[in-house]
Order: structure tokens, then sequence, then C-alpha cells
């Protein structure tokens, strides 16, 4: 019996946009427009979506580091939605993150045993001759000499600098590790390293994977279950093979139909989508979707599709399987 | 660590970071920036013409020659420097100035930077009101017609060194703040703040860990240009009436005092004018050097 | 064989980079042909040259610290690296049109994009504004824009990605070149909106009939593309095929590493670890002696860390430039 690690229910994350004489709110940008899903220990449950999807928002908003606006964060069975900073701060040693950008991501005036290290010393965690062992063995296991740890970031590659941010995320053994597109900015020959190096330590150091990507490719690869977002909403979910195989949402059609594949002798049955993706200021109404979906109906004007379970772990939210 | 130092030192390669601290990577990378070291020369020459020089030229410099032919002498052997309008020993009076100037200028210019810096970080960091306060206040700060002020806190302090000192500070420090704000607020969006934040780093650390070191190129660079800024400054605030007052000598009041004989004797105002370039150059350069040696990325 | 007439034809460029730190051969010997209508597929990681070789076709290597400093570009028969900047203007843009990856910093954001497309129809043709005008608007529909007469003053921001991507692609194709390099032009769009893009350039590359040279490091978008593939690697094109050759037998280790390594998006998930290619590319300042993919091929042999080889003709139209290539 899986057990859920973390779950969201209904999470908003919008954010204002100010204007007029007096700064009032005038409009939101509506990022993460009530979303749930939960993720089961030891599993990867990866967020999937376009420019605009809030893929990136509901990551970050999942460990609060953005406030949610409303809605619901369990960790563990516990509400964690409105604690605070100070209270937060035990249980950041739980859940971690890793980032996509390798040059952003790491200080540039920290030698990178400090920056492995920052986790131990704000938690107080071992004397500093048990960080420094720490960081040496980190180093090692995610493929770095340890030798290198008084270099500074810029003197390393980025898919270093990528191991040295899963070192930072891991050093203090989080169970929970959101990956927010940690491949997308690496070379293709790296990027295949780096997966393999997430997945080792997944099954090592027995982690749950939020992994939010954009790469459908790599997601297949990995993860155990997928959700589907466009414009701030969750569309789709259910397990890998279940979404691959048999995708019921149209965007979930669209969206893998569009993926191009290494195999020049393969005709892809392309749905184009048509027109540009909205803004998530000003999303349609009903369902996000209807303006590019090609079977959208009058009730998808009206009404936003609730999510439904159509089959054992497959939910969707469309108005073409409500009708059935 | 040591024997890497000599292996790399033997095969003549150049090291990498790895091999000395923090500290002695600086030191490192500043005696190789050419410029730094010119710069460092200049300061120590001053340094030690103004901290040994007394010591070897034992004049009064308040001591003034009786009677008219004392006064404007030219270069001379009992006074290489000649004397001035009061008929002092110009030598001496360019030792003793020299430290209450060097002092002045430096003590001024670390405590405005500092101070701004830290209102500056408070306010970049936390946003908000905290920000609108502060920077409200700078502003306000900034708009106080100085010389009024001036007149309210001598009237207050009195008139002296240390008094110029919290003078210069109190209407120097706003600069600092707005600029360092202002960077604060771009580094904060910076990835890597945000895992600091992710690691539960507490809002102390991460100002102070994380932002201000980022902030060092541009307070060096502030500090030392404001150095001889200052110095220049006490001089008008002194000519005003205020700060060292006569018969003490700084540069400034020296340079000041000076304008009124420069047809008659430039060479009042060519020693501390001098004095006075030499010393913001040093600094500059070496802000410079200082600058690009705690940069990591800068390949030096 | 191909019955085109050869449009381009890159013999030995060599393109390096004077910094301070060393010399960087970013272009190291790299031979290519492009026959007219032909869409060719330059393919290669970070360093491999080939961003540095269509900057080179075109003549925008920035002097310094880059310098052309061998080989010959033929186009139409003649050297362009012989022209002057004159002659080689009259090309840009003209004959050779070139898309870059941002288009956010590729539009002027103070023009609106009629006048941008306009401008680059007027640089080149003789035409006046109202003349330049409808012929913008008809690029502007061209490419799928809906609504050509409203978009024509539109600001680039008020646009999204893919959309300015489109206006790239008028401006480009407003005079009807020859050759459209495209670098890497879809890797910042949208997966859908990258189909859209790839579907819209097919279709103008079926009607106009103008020659691509795609430069990208994504292999699957480039096996929809492209009908030859050239694989670069650390400066030198390493194996050069059809694609269908490239992906059924690739012949070089590091493209068959490659293919190997890439998550497969039609397999289902197993548990096992990707076949990863060890190691890094090299870096430029210190390129390894011999085969630069020696210290990454899990079948190099002593002399591929002594000798570097040549790029051979292994079967008709199929060029490794290996000493072990692998069996098809």
């Amino acid at each position: 019996m899986a057990t859920r690690l973390v779950e969201v229910q209904k999470l908003k994350k919008w954010f204002p946009i100010k204007g007029g004489v007096f700064s009032t709110t005038v409009a939101s940008v509506k990022a993460v427009d009530e979303v749930s899903f939960f993720i089961n220990q030891g599993e990867t449950l990866s967020l999937v979506g376009e420019s605009g999807s809030g893929k990136t928002t509901a990551g970050r908003t999942l460990l609060k580091l953005l406030q949610p606006t409303s809605g619901k964060i369990i960790y563990k069975g516990k509400d964690i939605t409105k604690l605070t900073p100070n209270q937060m701060r035990p249980l950041r040693r739980n859940m971690q993150i890793m980032f996509q950008d390798p040059y952003g991501s790491l200080n540039p005036r920290m030698p990178v045993g400090d920056i492995i290290q920052e986790p131990l010393d704000v938690h107080g965690i071992g004397t500093r001759k048990e960080r420094k062992q720490a960081v040496a063995t980190m180093m090692e296991t995610v493929g770095l000499r340890s030798e290198y740890e008084k270099r500074y970031p810029h003197e390393f590659s980025g898919g270093q600098r990528q191991r040295i941010g899963v070192a930072r995320a891991l050093i203090i053994n989080p169970e929970l590790l959101v990956l927010d597109e940690p491949i997308s900015a690496l070379d293709v020959s790296i990027q295949s390293q780096i997966i393999n190096l997430l997945q080792e330590l997944q099954q090592r150091l027995n982690l749950t994977y939020l992994f939010i990507a954009h790469d459908l490719a790599v997601v297949r690869h990995m993860s155990d279950r997928v959700a589907v977002m466009y414009l701030g909403k969750i569309v789709e979910t259910a397990e890998n093979d279940e979404l691959f195989d048999h995708p019921l949402h149209p965007y979930t059609q669209a969206l893998l139909s569009a993926v191009p594949v290494p195999d020049p002798e393969v005709k892809r049955e392309r749905i184009i989508l048509q027109g540009d993706i909205p803004s998530p200021v000003n999303p349609p109404s009903g369902c996000h979707f209807r303006t590019r979906c090609p079977y959208a109906m009058p009730v998808c004007k009206e009404q936003e599709p609730l999510a439904i379970e159509v089959a054992p772990g497959h939910t969707v939210a469309c108005h073409l399987l409500t009708k059935k | 660590m040591t024997e890497k130092a000599i292996e790399a030192k033997k095969k003549g390669q150049k090291k990498s970071s790895e091999d000395y601290t923090y500290i002695g990577m600086v030191f490192h990378r500043l005696t190789r920036h050419k410029l730094a070291m010119a710069g460092v020369f200049m300061l120590i020459f001053i340094v030690l013409f103004v901290f040994v020089g007394p010591l070897i030229w034992r004049l009064d410099p308040n001591a003034q020659i009786e009677g008219l032919e004392g006064l404007f002498n030219p270069a001379s052997r009992a006074h290489p420097m000649g004397t001035d309008d009061y008929g002092r020993d110009v030598l001496a009076r360019m030792f003793f100035g020299g430290r209450i100037s060097l002092f002045i200028g430096f003590a001024s210019a670390i405590s405005s930077t500092l101070l701004g810096a830290i209102v500056g970080l408070v306010a970049g960091y936390y946003g908000g009101w905290a920000d609108n306060i502060l920077m409200r206040f700078t502003d306000a700060m900034l708009s106080i017609p100085t010389f009024p002020l001036l007149i309210a806190l001598a009237s207050v302090f009195g008139k002296g060194v240390w008094q110029i000192i919290l003078v210069i500070v109190v209407f120097g420090w706003m600069v600092d703040a707005r600029l360092v704000r202002g960077l604060v607020l771009s580094l904060k969006e910076q990835e890597y703040v945000e895992a600091a934040r992710a690691i539960g780093a507490s809002a102390n650390r991460i100002m102070w860990r994380h932002l201000f070191p980022n902030t060092l190129a541009v307070l060096i660079v502030s500090t030392t240009i404001g150095i001889g800024g200052n110095i220049i400054y006490e001089a008008s605030i002194s000519f005003l009436g205020f700060g060292v007052q006569a018969p003490f000598a700084s540069w400034g009041n020296m340079l000041q005092n000076a304008q009124q004989f420069i047809w008659n004797s430039p060479r009042l105002i060519i020693y501390p004018g001098l004095a006075i370039f030499m010393t913001v150059l040093g600094f500059n350069f070496f802000g410079d050097g200082l600058r690009d040696a705690i940069d990591p990325k800068l390949k030096l | 064989m191909d019955n085109r007439e050869v449009l381009v034809d890159i013999k030995n460029l060599r393109t390096f980079f004077y910094t301070e730190d060393g010399v960087v051969p970013a272009v190291d010997g790299i031979d290519l042909t492009i026959h007219r209508g032909e869409v060719v597929g330059l393919v290669g990681e970070s360093g491999c040259g080939k961003s540095v070789t269509a900057l080179s076709i075109i003549r925008l290597i920035p002097n310094p610290p880059g310098k052309i400093i061998g080989g010959e570009i033929f186009f139409h028969g003649e050297d362009l690296l012989k022209k002057n900047e004159e002659d080689m203007r009259v090309i840009r843009g003209d004959k050779i049109s070139m898309i870059f990856q941002e288009p956010m910093t590729s539009l002027n954001p103070v023009y609106t994009i009629g006048d941008q497309i306009s401008e680059a129809i007027t640089l080149h043709q003789k035409i006046d504004a109202a003349e330049a005008k409808k012929r913008t608007i008809e690029m502007i529909r061209l490419v799928g824009i809906p609504e050509p007469e409203r978009r024509f003053s539109q600001y680039p921001h008020e646009m999204s990605g893919g959309m300015r991507q489109r206006v790239m692609i008028a401006m480009a194709l407003s005079s009807n070149p020859d050759l459209l390099i495209s670098d890497e032009a879809t890797t910042a769009l949208d997966v859908t909106i990258q189909a859209q893009i790839l579907d819209l350039m097919r279709g103008l590359q079926k009607k106009l009939g103008m020659a691509i040279l795609i430069i990208t490091h994504n292999l699957a978008v480039v096996a929809e593309m492209a009908e030859t593939i050239a694989i670069a690697y650390a400066g030198k094109i390493v194996e050069n095929a059809s694609a269908k050759e490239i992906f059924k037998s690739p012949r070089h280790p590091y493209t068959y590493g490659l293919l190997q390594s890439i998550p497969k998006f039609t397999e289902k998930k197993t548990n096992e670890p990707l076949p990863a290619i060890e190691g890094m590319v090299p870096s430029p300042y210190h390129m390894p002696k011999g085969c630069r993919f020696n210290p990454r091929c899990p079948f190099a042999t002593e002399k591929c860390r002594e000798e570097e080889p040549e790029i051979l003709e292994l079967t008709p139209g199929h060029l490794v430039r290996c000493f072990h290539p692998i069996e098809s």
C-alpha cells in the first residue's frame, strides 16, 4: 500500500498585478489555479506543461518558497500550509529543490565546498570535521572529485554544476526532492549522465521526486506517474504507460503528437494546435483549453470541467468524458 | 596543500584557487595586478611619509617664526618645503596634516559606506514597508540642505576631528544606501538566493553570506573613491569654520588656505595638492585591484 | 547521388578565436555541401562549431577575437571568403538569410514588426514604401499569422515567442533566398509551438524551394526536417550521411553513443540506466591529441590517441571520420 508523502489540495497561487495611482491589485497572474495532486513515497511524479502552465510555480509553492494564495499542502499527514518561515525551517530538512539554471543557482563568490556544506551549517548538523567529511563524501557520490571543494562555480562545466546542485540538495538527506527542469540547460550527452545519476540516487537514498519538465522523452524515461498542466490547471494525471499509450485529454493528445522523434521514417500523426497559449492573466472562461481545442463544445465555455477518475489512477478534466 | 603548491611551482603551472585560503588567494591575485601595486606603492610612500616623517623631522608644525622675514620662505635647508603665511614649517605641517587628513578620509569613507550598506541591504532584502520607510528617510536626508544642518550639528557637537567625521558620514551614507539597495533588489532574484531560502537559511544569513559579498565590488569602489572625495570635502568644511581649525593643519585646510597665495607662493598649493592627488590616485588604483582580486571569475 | 546543383560548398573551413586564455579552434576543417532545395541538418553539442560555421558562411564572425583563417566557401561557384564586406552585404539577407534562437533579441523592440520586415525588403529590393508594405503583409500572411494588416503595426513585445519566430521567418524569406540558415530557431519554443514552426518551415520549403541549413542539438528535430545530416564534434564533422543512414546505421561512435543515450519517447519505461557517453566535451583550450573524441570513446585504441583520422566515404554518400567505424 503506497503511502502519500505529500499532497496538494486545490492549491492556488495567484500573483497580483498592481496598477493605478494607489497600487491596487488590478489583475492577477493565475499561475496555479486550483491544482490537486499527490506523490507517493519513493515514486517520481512528473509535472509537464509548456510556458504558462504553472508547473514551475507549483513546484515552488509546494515547498513554500512561495506563499500559497489558497488551498492546502499536506506533508506526511500534516497540514503545512499555514506554517511560518520559522516553523518551516526544521521541515526544510526533508524537502529540497534542484534548479534548472546551472549558472544562477550557485553563488559565484562561494567555493563549492561551502555551497554544498551550507545546508549542514544552517541546520547545525554535525561538528565542523563531520561536515567537511560529509561534503567530501557527497561530492564523490555525485561524481565530483572532492579535491575540488575550494574551487568556484565558474571553474566547472554546466553538467558539473548540476552535480553540485544535487549534492547541495541531498546532503541533509531529504525525503522529497523537487527537480525543476534539472537537465534542460545541459548538453544532450551530459543530460543522460545526470538522468542516470538522479535515478541511481533515488534508488540508493529512497527519495521521492517531483520532476518538473517539458521534455517528454525524459519524462517517459523517469516517471512513475505524470500530471499534465495547462494554464494553471492539471488536465490529466495517469501512470506513465497509461498516459503515453492512452492519452484522453485533447491537450495531452496534441502535446504527445507534437513531440518529434529521432526516427526519420516515422510519419507522425500531428495534431497541430492553432493559435498561441493564452495569457495566464486572462485565461479563457470555463475550460482553459477550449480556445485551441479541436473538440470544443458550447459547454466548455460555460463550465469548468472537473477532474474525473475514468480508470484506476487515471483522472481527466474534460467535458468530452463527463458527457459519458 | 603546500606540497601541491611546491609541485605546481616546480612545473611552473598556474595555481588554482584550491591552493590558497581565501585571504591568500586575494593577496596573491592582488600582487599580480599592476595598477593595484602601483597604488599600493603610492599609499605606502604616503603612509610612511606621514607616520615616520615626524620621527625624523622634529619641528613643531604650529610653531611660528617671528618676524616678517619668516613668512613665505622658499625651500631651504632649515625648511625643505619652506614656510607658510604664518611662518610655520610646511614640511612638518604636511606630516601632521597628512595624518589627520588620511584618518578623516579613511574613517569617514568606510563608516558611511558601511552604514549605507546596512541600510541598503535591509531595505532591499525585506522590501515592503521597511524598504519604503528606509528609502523615504534616505530621500529626506538627501534633500536636506547641507549647510544649515552642518551649522546645527557643529553647534551641538562642536568642532574637531571626530565631529567632522560624523558630519561627513551623516551626509554621505545615502549614496551607498541607494546603490546597495538597487543591487540587492536584483541580486535577490538570483536563483542561488532562492536556493539558500530553500535550504532554510535565515534572513541574516542570506543578507550577509550571500548578498553582501556580491555587493563588495561596488562598495570597495565607493569607499576608495570616497576617501579622496572626503579629504577634499573636509577642506571645504574646515574653511566654513568647522572641523579642523587653525592652527592645526590638515591637507584640506592647507590647500584651502593657500588659494589666496596662489601667485605669491604656489608651492603652498602644490604640496598639499600633490599629496591629496597621490592619495586619491593610490586609493583608487588599489580599490580597482582589490575589486578585481575578490572576483573569482576574473582571471588574474 | 544528388542531381541537384551544388549551392553551397564548404571546403576545409577553419575559424579560430584568439582569446586571452588561448586559441579556440572553433571550426577546424569542416567540409559541408548543400544542394539547391536540400534540407541539411548540422547537429552537435556546445563547442562543436555549428553556430560558428553558420556565421562564417555569412561572414558575421566578430573580429576580434574571431578570424576565418582558412578554407573556402563556394556559393553559386564563387568563394564567399574572398568577397569584401560590400558584396557580402548584398548577399546577406537577400540570397542567404538566417534566423536565430532568441527572436526577442533579434527583433528591435522599438520598431513595429511591419517596419522591420519592410526594412528587410527595401534593403535588397528597389521598390517604394507602399509596395513594400503590400509585400510585408503578404509575407506575414504566408507565415501563418492571422490578421496580417493588424499585426503590421504591432511591436515585438506584443507577440508571443512563436509569433515572433514567424516574424523572423517572414523577414528571412521576404527576398526569396536560395539558402535559409536556421540556428536553433525552435530550441526556445514550447513543444506545440515548435511543431507549428517546423510544419511552417516544411511547407514554405516545398512552396519556395529554398535550401535550409538546420543547426540544432536536437536529434529529433533534425530527423523530422533534414534529408542529409552532418554531425559535428569539437570543431570537426565526424559523420555525414542521409538522415535515414544516420539513424539506422550510425557509423561513428559519437553518433552511435548519442543516439543510444537519449531517452526514447516511444519506449516504455524500464528501470535501466541510459547508456550515457562518459566524460565531457573537451575544453577548446586543451584539445586532446589524436582523435578529438578518443577520451570518451569506448572503442579508442592507441592509434586513436596519437593520430587524427581523416574523413572517408565508407559507403556512397556516407562519410565517417574514424579509424574504427561501427559495423552497419
